[in-house]
């Protein structure tokens, strides 16, 4: 089993690591994408997965790469190519109210998965939980075009709201079962498609990877209480998201996180913040503008406004942002423990999110909070407006609404978000002016 | 005497007001704003300026502030707020005990909560469509050949008025020829148009909760419709100025006044961008 060192050793003048999470972030990725252009050519199979329990562990034991079509998609968008790829959806049959990454994903799929990152593979097989009432029914998109297997994870959620079962409740032990039943059936699946038996020692491998990841991409989010903030939890998180799904279960992951954390301790303790004057601390809930992302971020950094939190960072992590660890002792049962806690989590993080913002408001030092309800996704985008209101009651926060999408340009008005986002600045700063002389409201 | 302007570029009108220092509005003006966002900005304030008799090279006007969607393209301006802020300013500025405002514009609705010094608790507007406007209000004038000034006089004679099942502008002619089709007067379809959009604005409202008093601005203001179908909606009456269509402005030249009084030093209200 390989080991995960810090490079703090080798690195003599440590302000050159400032900056090495995204540059280094951004060469993964792009290796990434070229791994997978040339996979078919080496023979290897490839799984379609989603970022809320991608079985990455399962998978990687077995050789088999994991492709994340939410990923794909948001690259079109990051690149303004979203819209071609979005039509070509519509004009197969899809609805403009069919989410964007779908119809994108459709468009890519008609194109022979030509992606301006690469060539996408075809799946060998798709893997997806409950999380997204939309994976299922995009899955059976690929079932027909390539009838190919699908294997569903059903995992149960909260059966109310902040009411967790642990280990040893009867509830958890049946959920335990359930889903640990699940992932002996996923194992199958995958033994018959790559014709490889499982190897629980290679399990265990992937599972360490795992663990180091998620233990620092915890640490990573506590750091961002410093102020300044050493990284903007929306575009830099964005980029720590992508190496936390597509390099999940892998060495690469596990000392990427390393290094990050190392960067932004040093950060830290120096004090360096991100590229502006921090005025303003703020959390974001929702899914990011991916189609003017750098604008996006812009009407918020102008005013000095730093995403030092962010939903996005909690539930698209497959749960690294709780820490968990595997027991690797008994990898199996303990991955099921795994996927039921950190799924269960990131399904909370969607529908009962008030909790954890209004948790991180004092620790954080939080001046605002942010919802981007998206029109594409009314699994992460209902319930934000109760979700505002109760933090609003809970806190006492100030807040914004502002709703456009994250793939779909017809629906983003910068005109629009500009204002309410100015309006919202000029609220935080008559708040902190009344702050200031110990006026109440 | 310090004067202060305010100039409010709105998506259909743009309106312009001076304060003096004792804030009374000196001089008032509102042009069409056309293509030409800069030159109707400027048209707007110079005749604001003539308006007030205000003599530029004794005692000119010291700071203006842009609002609206077009305030960056105040090009002579001092500093930009969002009319979001501007029209809570004004409208607790004219009706002191007012908490919550209603501000109907060409395309735009908004509710406002706001504390009685006028800041900003909460707000939100229509997003992305121009259901529940003064937009609305147009389409309905046109399709049926009614002059805008008179949309609310002729609307308060309905005694049935129609149900307008469609809320998108820009189907809102084909619905409304279509029920005149069907027979229904014209009074009785203009009536069913203003329920319909204060309907939408009554729905932005509770979104930030109704508390009184509620102050009406606005160009959609001087609908007396419109003000007669939210206050019976409402179940009491809403402020409504004869100057609510300026309430914009008159926010901005407030917040201008205040540069002048602190010296031009930020007051945290304004931020200059």
């Amino acid at each position: 089993m390989s080991t995960t060192t810090s490079s703090a050793a080798a690195t003599t003048d440590k302000s050159s690591i400032v900056g090495r999470g995204n540059k280094t972030g951004n060469q993964l990725f792009r290796d990434w994408y070229q791994e997978l252009t040339t996979a078919p050519s080496r023979g290897e199979h490839s799984a379609y997965v989603f970022v809320m329990g991608s079985m990455a562990e399962v998978l990687q034991s077995f050789g088999i790469h994991t492709i994340f079509p939410e990923v794909n998609g948001l690259q079109t968008a990051v690149r303004h190519v979203a819209d071609d790829y979005i039509a070509q959806g519509e004009d197969y049959g899809f609805s403009a109210d069919v989410c964007g990454y779908v119809k994108a994903d459709v468009g890519l799929q008609l194109r022979g998965g030509d992606h301006p990152m690469g060539k996408i593979p075809k799946p060998s097989l798709a893997v997806y939980t409950n999380a997204c009432n939309t994976y299922l029914k995009w899955a059976e998109i690929w079932e027909r075009m390539y009838n190919m297997p699908s294997v569903t994870i059903d995992v149960p959620g909260s059966r109310a709201a902040g009411r967790h079962t642990w280990s040893g409740h009867v509830d958890f032990e049946n959920d335990l079962k359930y889903v640990r039943g699940q992932i002996d059936e996923l194992i199958t699946v995958c033994e018959n498609v790559t014709g490889k038996k499982f190897d629980i020692d290679r399990l265990r491998e992937t599972m360490h990877y795992t663990n180091v990841m998620m233990e620092r991409y915890e640490r990573l989010i506590e750091l961002n209480k410093a102020k300044p903030a050493p990284y903007n939890a929306v575009t830099d998180g964005t980029v720590y998201l992508g190496v936390a799904n597509g390099f999940r279960g892998r060495a690469e992951g596990a000392q990427y996180f390393t290094d990050l954390v190392e960067e932004m301790e040093y950060k830290v303790a120096n004090g360096i913040g991100t590229t502006f004057e921090e005025k303003y601390r703020l959390v974001f809930v929702g899914v990011p503008c991916y189609p003017i992302f750098r604008r996006f971020n812009e009407m918020f950094t102008e005013w000095g406004g730093a995403f030092v939190g962010s939903s996005y960072m909690w539930f698209a992590s497959g749960g690294a942002n709780t820490g968990f660890q595997y027991d690797l002792d008994r990898p199996l049962d303990s991955l099921a423990e795994g996927l039921l806690v950190t799924t269960r989590d990131a399904m909370d993080t969607m529908f009962y999110s008030n909790r954890n913002i209004v948790d991180a408001i004092e620790p954080f030092g939080i001046d605002g909070v942010v919802y981007h309800p998206i029109k594409s996704c009314r699994t992460v985008s209902t319930g934000l407006a109760d979700n505002r209101r109760a933090v609003i009651e809970e806190s006492g926060a100030a807040t914004l609404f502002v709703e456009s999408d994250h793939m779909d340009k017809r629906v983003v008005s910068e005109a629009q978000l500009k204002n309410r986002i100015d309006a919202f600045f000029e609220g935080l700063a008559t708040r902190r002016v009344r702050q200031s002389t110990g006026q109440s409201k | 005497m310090a004067y202060a302007g305010g100039v409010d570029v709105g998506s259909t009108q743009t309106k312009a007001v001076i304060i003096n220092e004792d804030l009374q509005i000196v001089g008032r003006a509102l042009v069409d704003t056309g293509s030409n966002v800069v030159v109707a900005a400027q048209n707007a304030y110079d005749l604001a300026v003539r308006d007030g008799d205000i003599l530029e090279e004794e005692e000119g006007v010291e700071f203006i502030v842009g609002t609206g969607y077009g305030r960056y393209k105040v090009t002579f301006g001092d500093a930009q707020t969002t009319e979001i802020s501007c029209h809570g300013r004004g409208a607790v500025h004219m009706f002191p005990g007012t908490r919550t405002v209603v501000d109907m514009g060409g395309q735009d609705t908004k509710a406002i909560k706001v504390t009685p010094t006028g800041e900003i608790l909460d707000f939100v507007m229509n997003d992305k469509c121009a259901a529940g406007t003064g937009r609305f209000l147009g389409a309905a004038a046109s399709a049926l050949g009614v002059p805008l000034g008179e949309l609310g006089p002729v609307a308060l004679r309905s005694t049935r008025p129609t149900k307008i099942s469609t809320t998108c502008t820009v189907f809102a002619d084909g619905e409304i020829l279509s029920l005149i089709g069907k027979g229904k007067k014209v009074e009785d379809v203009l009536l069913g148009v203003h329920n319909s959009v204060v309907s939408r604005a009554l729905s932005l409202m509770r979104r930030v909760g109704i508390d009184k008093e509620v102050t009406f601005t606005g160009g959609v203001a001087n609908n007396i419709g419109m003000v007669t179908v939210l206050n019976q909606e409402l179940g009491f009456d809403c402020n409504v100025s004869s100057d609510s269509h300026f309430m914009g402005a008159l926010g901005a030249a407030l917040f201008a006044m205040d540069r002048i009084k602190a010296g031009r030093e930020s007051h945290g209200l304004a931020e200059v961008k």
